[in-house]
């Protein structure tokens, strides 16, 4: 028998007034309050058994889930209209989702580790600022052209990403990362390290920085931002699911696990190494260009070697390769912190602590990956 | 009639260790090959300059009258050679299905169209695979394949080594290189599995597989012809019968007496 959809639709909808009550809430007291009491009805879940409930139901009915969430998100956006600095957050956490899901590709996916997610997010952002400053290329072309000079600048790395591997593979990145931001530091056409400015996405006309008005309906300039964002978050989670329930996500999944075997079963390693990595750099770079619009100015600061580990430690603590769980971790990474401002300063290294305490207790994520079903909610068509 | 598989003087170092010198090895289509020896005697270095893991340092490796020597282990696949690994080496997040499907790598298709926007012809391609996956675990045990959909990791090790084997037969090979399938198991497993070992051989018509094994009962039982390697060397060679009774490997395995 088919799962009910309701546990589905409950779930997407409590999200959606928790997420509202969060972003509401000024006060401290009231936001610790609040993650209390979203520990608390988690385990309180766990114990009568509806977290399996709502995970079978969002299982069987992953297209209602997937619109649920996306009208979750428009609500909260529709509730906060008027609220430059909610609507930045959300815009920055769609984006950061974005830029993590490429991360997924590329660690979660081929194993091919990247410590430099914030280089890559850079190199879209100063993409957008170039040419939005020199040329008139449509802002919407932008996009992807911030996510292909991401994948081609990170072609560099492919040769030295190859031919390391674990720690030393990750200290090429690093060092790629650290690169990045001394190359734009000392580039005067990039602004050095005062930064530059970069020019308002539009789309049919619109200007994205003009505030909204559509009859009596008035909302910030940042609400459309965040539809773009989101339409942008849409499009790379339907990628990156339906490329992990394929042949090539089988493939990926086969070479992080056993390159040897991989190898004698035809695998071409390299190439699907490339593949991931490309991939990936490519989607940090189109959220990345996107993210330049949104700031309006942006400085080789904003991508420091400390934000590349925010990148990471949101796909370790959501859950390696679910991509849920990117979407659940950024939210919680980027938030978070804003509504703390005590631990704005001790951010990193409460993300650290966290990042140790999931490696520690939960290896797997707090939203594991499930076993790979190619089309869900359908069953196999067994033998005759 | 020529070997399918023929080496020729296969040689390989690894620094001052001679690990294979100068072996002749043979495998005519059809037949079940034993390649037996005490531990650190190459075995499992053969089957890897076979596979193209490691390259000879001299010698030739000839499949289907092809000159395969030094060649990838991609290319290998390809001509039609598989193996298991004496450490059961699986993919154990992944479920039944999905680590046969590894080995079913050259008869999918990996374009990025078909796989991510034809879904309806994926869809027919995935249900293909599925229905020929059970009916490989269904030889071997018909409970296993009822688990299809179940994690490799929470499987005991008699059913890794039938899953590891389905993923070498899924892409119908010509050769079939088993290393060591029953390490790990109990006699009355390993018995269980040399059966079902037979029954593939019989549906698959022409399948050859070379066996490397410690269990002389299961070598005598299933093979119709052995090479014994010694310290890189091959000493002796012919049927169980006979190889048993040679000297050189009575020596090797005991010691001079």
């Amino acid at each position: 028998m088919a799962a009910a959809r309701l546990p589905a639709l409950v779930f997407a909808a409590a999200m959606t007034a928790y997420g509202l009550l969060f972003l509401a809430a000024e006060r401290e007291r009231a936001v610790g309050a609040l993650i209390v009491a979203g520990a608390a009805a988690v385990a309180l879940a766990a114990r009568f058994g509806l977290l399996g409930k709502v995970r079978t139901s969002i299982a069987a009915h992953e297209g209602t889930f997937d619109a649920a969430a996306i009208a979750g998100v428009l609500v909260v956006a529709l509730w906060f209209h008027e609220e430059h600095f909610v609507l930045l957050m959300m815009t920055t956490a769609l984006l950061l989702m974005t830029a993590a899901l490429g991360l997924t590709v590329q660690f979660g996916y081929a194993g091919v580790v990247n410590f430099a997610g914030a280089a890559f997010l850079g190199i879209g952002c100063y993409t957008a600022a170039v040419l939005t400053k020199y040329t008139p290329v449509p802002p919407l072309l932008i996009l992807p052209l911030g996510g292909a000079a991401a994948a081609l600048i990170g072609s560099i790395l492919i040769f030295p990403v190859l031919r390391t591997r674990g720690h030393y593979a990750a200290l090429v990145t690093i060092a790629f990362g650290i690169l990045f931001k001394t190359f734009i530091e000392v580039n005067d056409v990039l602004g050095g390290p005062q930064g530059m400015s970069v020019g308002p996405f539009a789309l049919a006309g619109h200007s994205f920085n003009d505030p909204i008005r559509i009859g009596g309906f008035e909302a910030s300039f940042y609400f459309a931002y965040v539809l773009a964002a989101l339409a942008l978050l849409v499009l790379a989670f339907a990628l990156v699911r339906r490329l992990e329930r394929s042949w090539i996500g089988l493939s990926l999944d086969a070479i992080r696990l056993d390159e040897v075997a991989s190898a004698c079963y035809g695998l071409d390693i390299a190439r699907w190494k490339v593949f991931a990595f490309t991939l990936g750099n490519f989607l940090a770079g189109c959220a990345g260009a996107l993210y330049g619009h949104v700031l309006g100015f942006i400085a080789p600061n904003n991508f420091t070697f400390g934000d590349s580990l925010v990148l990471v430690s949101i796909i370790l603590l959501g859950g390696i390769g679910n991509p849920w769980g990117v979407v659940a971790a950024a939210a919680f990474v980027v938030i978070l912190p804003e509504k703390f401002q005590v631990i704005q300063e001790y951010r990193f290294a409460l993300y650290a602590s966290l990042v140790i305490l999931v490696l520690l207790f939960r290896p797997v994520g707090l939203l594991p990956r499930a076993l790979r079903d190619y089309f869900p909610g359908r069953r196999h068509e067994t033998a005759p | 009639m020529s070997p399918l598989l023929a080496c020729r003087a296969l040689t390989c170092r690894f620094g001052g260790v001679v690990a294979l010198d100068r072996v002749d090895f043979s495998a005519r289509e059809g037949e079940i090959v034993g390649l037996i020896g005490p531990n650190g005697s190459g075995k499992t270095t053969l089957f890897n300059v076979i596979t193209g893991i490691y390259r000879p340092r001299d010698g030739s490796v000839t499949f289907a009258g092809a000159d395969v020597t030094g060649a990838r282990p991609q290319a290998i696949y390809r001509a039609g050679i598989t193996r298991t690994f004496q450490r059961s080496r699986m993919c154990l997040p992944l479920s039944v299905f999905d680590n046969i499907m590894v080995g079913n790598h050259k008869r999918l298709s990996h374009g990025l169209v078909f796989n991510l926007l034809r879904r309806s012809a994926f869809a027919a391609e995935l249900a293909r695979s599925f229905v020929e996956a059970r009916e490989l675990l269904n030889i071997f045990s018909p409970r296993l394949a009822e688990r299809i959909d179940e994690p490799v990791a929470g499987l005991p090790m008699i059913d890794r080594r039938r899953i590891e084997i389905c993923r070498a037969l899924i892409s119908r090979p010509r050769l079939i290189l088993l290393d060591e399938p029953s390490a790990g198991m109990t006699h009355e497993e390993t018995r269980e599995l040399m059966d079902d070992i037979l029954v593939v051989r019989e549906r698959m018509a022409g399948l050859t597989i070379v066996i490397i094994e410690h269990e002389m009962g299961v070598i005598e039982r299933i093979t119709q012809h052995c090479v014994v390697l010694n310290y890189g060397r091959k000493i002796s060679e012919g049927t169980f019968a006979a190889i048993a009774r040679d000297r050189n490997v009575q020596e090797a395995y005991l010691g001079v007496a």
